[in-house]
């Protein structure tokens, strides 16, 4: 995909291009939120969208999450296509009620009657040096709410072209951004944005033949890294990029790991409890055959998101990930 | 024919008596903001009470200046400045008797070291080496709350606990004008009303969430008159009248231990800096009017009574600003040293007791840290 126009745009500009086609493109399109209009969102991507579209299409919101995630819910009952943006992980803490109780249930609570078709999106993760509630991985509260779908994407085509197709979509959808993924960047199109595999099936992001990195958001980049550095112990990973946890693409994660025998579940969030536990059990129900070892997992500690200075330990780096693989049962190889 | 006349003689019965519960008059904030310098009520204050506060604003103002410098320097992560808000944050807690509570919000740093909290500690939040870095208990000072308006419900709770108990607790919480429209809010009001708990609940309304202005958070008369609605007395106050500031806080601290429940106190003040050092304002807001707002500035409002009232002589300008800057250098001084981290202090505190899942966590980092040492050793 080589346009004349292509060069390098962040994973922030391509969400803002997303939210700023979708309007253009859907007059029942509404942004809302704290901060998202006059400002442009405390991470801009919401910039120019007020002065496009006016006030009433991206709206500065009063200061409360429960209150904004409840209106939204009256306006998709409406006819409307809100999509809300939370400020952090962990202010969107308050609207879990709308969201559990609401959000998630009304479809099947009305047999089809009253579909949801708004989007949540949340800035998520850690990485970023930020004070204690700026840096949760809350995706396993999401997951563990039948109704929700949890989208996150880790590059910055996937940035537009999933949350294009999570404000299309009639299922709600909690749409994760790796917030330190924000200013990373790829040669990208605006005004032609690549296709991309639709949401909801996950991709290989590098090919391999030894072991499966199974991984999405944030810890993508991280993988990439690990893959690189394991060429040199003679490993050839392969990288899947889940993209949605919710639906989980199991068709792709097995075929990846029936072919390497091998497989590493790699995340932020806190291992006990997490996305990890669901990801490991479901290729371990259907790949038991093909494993040639347990499937592991390297994720964040199970303690509260650690403070500026000491996130560096809890973050799954490259070592800790070489070193999973590095337990994954060579020896029955030699 | 009218209806009336269609309806002939039926009369319904009258509903049962029914009567306001409380009067709504005496709850009802002033028209304008209170304010005491400049007005006859200054002639009434205690001279040594305007020159402890002269102190401890001017000393406010030199702990925000250097906290944001050690923003500039890197050794903070971030910093919510309280400039322009100085009389709020330092009555708040200078109106509480040592067996108190303060409930601060992320904002207050500055309420939390007047309230006798070493500095440094009190930034630890924002430095990120830990999160509290005070043990509460020490001086009744809960955590700096990030969540927004999450401390109130808190606050109420444990002065309902210490009434309970029998002891003679008054809790002060503080939140933005911001804080106002969350839910917690709203909550925290009702249960200290009907509870009648000792809470007062100060708002500094410094006109703007981030970038969302006051108009934009509220339909209400004033954030004051929410008081009335939940069964409080509501106070406004000129927030940068100290002077009036403490008055009113005073007041309804004394309320309060009296048995007399909970008041909602806004303060009207400004927001001078930016949100924190990471936001740009001149996206939301002009120069010109933040400059109206520097002409009320609380040091400035509080030097032009006492030099009216030949109470500030330049050997008491010298002493205040001697002592700010003998704190701000103790503070530079001991901030720019690299704190100690423990990094296995991530497992400690999870529970009372480390879980077995935890222990093996902390065993796991342990050896890396031990094989990280070796390396760099070698
Ligand atoms: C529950 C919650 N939602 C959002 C935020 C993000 N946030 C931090 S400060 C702020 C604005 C607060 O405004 P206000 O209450 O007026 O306090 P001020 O910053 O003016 O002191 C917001 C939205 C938060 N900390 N907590
Ligand atoms: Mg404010």
């Amino acid at each position: 995909m080589t346009t004349v126009a292509a060069r390098p745009a962040t994973m922030a500009q391509a969400l803002t291009r997303a939210l700023r086609d979708a309007m253009a493109a859907d007059p029942t399109v509404h942004v809302m939120g704290e901060d998202v209009g006059t400002l442009g969102g405390v991470f801009r991507i919401t910039d120019g969208l007020a002065a496009e579209f006016g006030e009433d299409r991206c709206t500065d919101t009063p200061l409360a999450e429960a209150g904004i995630l409840g209106a939204a819910v009256g306006m998709a009952m409406y006819g409307l296509r809100p999509v809300v943006e939370m400020q952090f992980d962990a202010f969107a803490y308050p609207s879990f009620e709308q969201l559990v109780s609401h959000v998630a249930k009304m479809r099947n609570r009305t047999r089809g009657a009253m579909p949801m078709p708004l989007t949540v999106r949340i800035p998520y993760g850690g990485g970023i040096g930020g004070v204690e509630h700026h840096s949760d991985s809350s995706e396993a509260y999401y997951m563990a709410t039948p109704g929700l779908h949890v989208y996150t994407p880790a590059t910055v085509a996937d940035a537009y072209g999933m949350l294009r197709a999570a404000i299309a979509s009639d299922d709600p959808v909690v749409f994760l951004e790796p917030k330190r993924l924000y200013w990373s960047k790829d040669t990208w199109d605006p005004e032609d944005p690549p296709a991309v595999e639709p949401a909801g099936r996950a991709v290989v992001r590098r090919r391999g033949s030894s072991a499966t990195l199974l991984t999405y958001g944030p810890s993508l980049p991280v993988c990439m890294e690990a893959a690189e550095a394991a060429r040199e112990e003679g490993w050839d990973l392969e990288v899947v990029d889940l993209r949605s946890l919710v639906p989980f693409d199991d068709e792709t994660v097995c075929a990846s790991v029936r072919r390497t025998g091998r497989a590493v579940v790699v995340h932020e969030s806190t291992g006990f409890g997490g996305p990890g536990g669901e990801i490991a059990a479901r290729v371990t129900e259907r790949c038991f055959h093909h494993l040639e070892a347990p499937v592991l997992r390297v994720a964040g500690f199970d303690v509260p998101y650690p403070p500026p200075m000491l996130e560096r330990h809890h973050l799954p780096g490259v070592d800790r990930i070489l070193d999973a693989v590095g337990r994954l049962q060579w020896e029955a190889e030699n | 024919m009218t209806v009336m006349e269609q309806r002939g003689a039926y009369r319904p019965t009258p509903p049962p008596a029914w009567q306001p519960r409380t009067d709504p008059a005496p709850l009802l904030p002033d028209a304008r903001p209170y304010r005491v310098l400049g007005t006859e009520a200054a002639g009434r204050t205690d001279p040594d009470l305007l020159l402890r506060l002269y102190r401890q604003l001017v000393t406010g103002r030199r702990f925000n200046a250097q906290a944001t410098a050690l923003t500039k320097q890197g050794r903070l992560a971030v910093y919510p400045s309280s400039t322009g808000q100085e009389a709020c944050e330092v009555t708040a807690a200078a109106v509480l008797e040592e067996h108190d509570w303060l409930f601060p919000s992320y904002r207050d740093t500055l309420a939390v070291v007047s309230r006798g909290v070493d500095p440094v500690r009190a930034l630890t939040l924002l430095r990120g080496d830990w999160h509290t870095g005070y043990d509460p208990h020490e001086h009744r000072v809960a955590p700096l709350s990030t969540p927004l308006a999450t401390q109130l419900p808190h606050a109420v709770g444990l002065a309902h606990a210490a009434r309970l108990k029998g002891d003679d607790v008054v809790a002060l919480a503080l939140v933005g004008d911001g804080g106002t429209s969350e839910g917690d809010f709203h909550e925290a009001l009702n249960f200290a009303a009907v509870w009648q708990a000792p809470v007062v609940f100060l708002v500094q309304n410094n006109g703007f969430a981030i970038s969302v202005p006051l108009a934009k958070q509220t339909a209400a008369p004033s954030l004051a008159h929410k008081a009335v609605g939940y069964g409080m007395p509501g106070r406004l106050v000129d927030g940068n009248d100290a002077a009036a500031v403490h008055e009113v806080l005073a007041g309804a601290v004394r309320r309060a231990r009296e048995g007399g429940g909970p008041t909602l106190v806004e303060a009207v003040t400004y927001r001078v800096e930016a949100h924190t050092n990471a936001d740009d304002a001149g996206r939301y807001r002009s120069e010109s009017e933040v400059e109206t707002w520097r002409a009320h500035d609380p040091i400035v409002l509080l030097e032009e009574e006492l030099t009216h009232r030949g109470l500030l002589d330049e050997a008491t300008r010298t002493a205040a600003r001697d002592a700010a800057e003998a704190m701000a250098a103790d503070l530079r001084a001991r901030m720019n040293a690299d704190p100690a981290l423990h990094p296995l202090d991530l497992f400690a505190h999870v529970h009372a007791r480390p879980t077995a899942q935890l222990r093996e966590q902390a065993e796991q980092l342990r050896a890396e840290l031990e094989a990280e040492a070796e390396g760099a050793g070698r």
